[in-house]
């Protein structure tokens, strides 16, 4: 099976600190695909260099067989990368409804068919009631759903997920599992950036782990929870030997 | 939804009897000069109110509008009627050109209005200094009263000319809003990051923006340069038009379709009537007073009707609506 996305060698410099290194990654379709990393890893500079918004200093992005390394974003948009933002970006002045419809208005030029579009596809994340709304309007949660209905509108083939988890209590958290569950039953491919690790070892069917630039791990979310790689990038040098120091004493 | 354009099929059929109420060439004059502020302001609306991209440079194309009706009249011979859209097209032409060179630089905001800015004032010393355009005399247009040379014995056929292109400029502004395009650009004016994100191209639709802006204020630059027969530079190119310009749509309503329209009305009906008013008074003209009235319905704008004249039409009628 051929990878939907192939990250080879991307790295990132911002003057001179290396975001990330010679990263690599594939992303099977069908799939849900966690990165997960700590804090300034380069989680997110590696979803912006994915989805057009900064050109990498080295290394490729090929979707679907193609190499889009050189694609500014609205073209990856329209070959069929949707991304969501990890500081949502509502258009504050709109209503929910007109947000997903600029979305839909990619594959439907004409205002009807948008508006039904975008209709459908905030009922199906759950803003049904709201989308008459100004979207400036909207609670955290509101806005997270917003993100991702506005990426999904936009039908694409991969969508990358932004934290869209971060900062919902956990009871919204729960609301949204199904949520991105059905969205990769429909058959779009995610690639999710998460924190929430309850929810990454749900959803994800294989995960990526970077760690100060570099790729360290990669396999189910079983396997990562042991790697003493993983274990020790998120707790420290030496944490894996004397976790399991430990748990012998 | 075509019912969406029963409004503006309204407001020009008012529009278009008020000529038959009056005699007076005073009050004609007014209203074509009033109208043709209100076209150079939906011009800039386009650009400014939808596409959040703030010019104090339109008097670039209102001059570039102008001047091209007049010079290709009295040096080239070619009729007016032809002259006006080639002049349209002209001013949507520099258009594109600032516009392809201050976007393609990411220019945005203050940096953005202070480069239509200065590209308007170069453009009025070149017209001040240059034989080719009259220099510090201007141009005159000879007087040859004749439809086929767009002029007219009565005032108010050509107050009607102005009005059909401002009839013209609402009609494609209000399809515009619900077309794609325009959709595509008050989400670059909401937010550029995100509608990239959505396969918007920022770049293309900025520049389209500008152009269709550009040409319809040069459009009533054209209309202004063969209702006055008499242009310099000053005029042309001066920077009264970039201001009321975009005076017109703030107080009015940006980013709406009767917003330019509205305000312009207000704006220089106001000044005219203090104008007026404070002659009267004190017996003789008083200049630049409506300057200062121009000032204080910007400041009670701003303060108090942030969403123009239009956004507080709204507010009121939804207090009314609300039981109490």
């Amino acid at each position: 099976m051929s990878a939907l996305l192939q990250v080879r060698g991307v790295t990132m410099r911002f003057g001179g600190l290396v975001a990330v290194d010679d990263a690599a990654l594939d992303v099977a379709p069908g799939t849900i695909t966690g990165l997960i990393g700590p804090n300034g890893a380069g989680k997110t500079t590696l979803f912006t260099v994915i989805a057009g918004f900064q050109t990498a200093n080295a290394g490729s992005v090929a979707f679907a067989g193609e190499d889009v390394t050189a694609l500014p974003a609205h073209t990856r948009a329209l070959r069929g990368i949707a991304r969501t933002f990890q500081i949502v970006q509502p258009f504050a002045g709109l209503s929910v409804r007109e947000n997903i419809a600029v979305g839909a208005f990619l594959r439907h030029p004409s205002r009807g068919e948008a508006m039904a579009r975008a209709t459908a596809v905030g009922e199906a994340v759950g803003l049904g009631p709201l989308l008459d709304r100004p979207a400036g309007a909207l609670t955290v949660a509101g806005r997270k759903r917003l993100e991702m209905a506005r990426a999904l509108a936009t039908e694409p083939r991969l969508l990358l997920l932004d934290e869209v988890l971060a900062g919902l209590n956990p009871s919204e958290i729960r609301d949204m599992l199904p949520v991105v569950r059905r969205i990769r039953d429909d058959g779009v491919t995610i690639l999710m950036v998460e924190h929430v690790m309850q929810a990454v070892m749900s959803l994800c069917d294989t995960v990526h782990v970077i760690a100060q630039g570099r790729m360290i791990a990669h396999g189910t979310p079983a396997e990562i929870a042991r790697d003493p790689k993983v274990v020790e990038a998120y707790l420290g040098h030496g944490a894996a030997r004397r976790l399991a120091g430990g748990a012998d004493a | 939804m075509r019912s969406s354009y029963l409004p503006i099929a309204i407001a020009v059929a008012v529009l278009a009897v008020l000529p038959l109420g009056t005699s007076s060439n005073t009050t004609l004059n007014f209203l074509s000069f009033a109208l043709i502020v209100a076209l150079a302001a939906q011009g800039w609306n386009i650009l400014g109110g939808y596409g959040g991209q703030f010019s104090f440079g339109h008097a670039a194309f209102f001059g570039t509008g102008a001047y091209g009706m007049a010079l290709l009249q009295v040096r080239f011979g070619i009729n007016p009627w032809l002259a006006l859209p080639l002049a349209t097209l002209m001013g949507a032409a520099v258009g594109a050109a600032i516009g392809a060179l201050s976007f393609r630089a990411r220019l945005r905001g203050s940096y953005f209005a202070l480069v239509t800015l200065a590209f308007a004032e170069v453009f009025r010393i070149l017209a001040n200094a240059w034989g080719f355009t009259g220099g510090a005399a201007g141009v005159l247009v000879p007087l040859r009263i004749e439809a086929a040379n767009m002029q007219f014995a009565d005032r108010a056929t050509f107050y009607w000319l102005v009005l059909a292109c401002v009839a013209a400029g609402l009609v494609l502004t209000q399809a515009m809003a619900r077309a794609r395009f325009g959709a595509w650009l008050v989400a670059v004016r909401e937010n550029e990051e995100a509608a990239r994100a959505l396969g918007v191209d920022s770049l293309a639709v900025k520049l389209r923006a500008i152009t269709l802006s550009s040409g319809i204020t040069a459009l009533a630059g054209g209309l202004y340069a063969q209702k006055f027969l008499y242009l310099d530079a000053g005029i042309a190119y001066g920077s009264w038009i970039s201001v009321e310009a975009l005076l017109a749509p703030i107080i009015g309503g940006l980013g709406t379709v009767f917003g330019p329209l509205v305000g312009a009305l207000v704006l220089l009906g106001l000044g005219e009537a203090t104008k007026i008013a404070l002659g009267h008074a004190l017996g003789g003209a008083v200049p630049g007073v409506d300057l200062v009235v121009f000032g204080v319905l910007l400041i009670l704008c701003v303060a108090f009707a942030p969403r123009g004249l239009l956004g507080l039409g709204a507010n009121v009628r939804r207090l009314l609506r609300r039981p109490v």
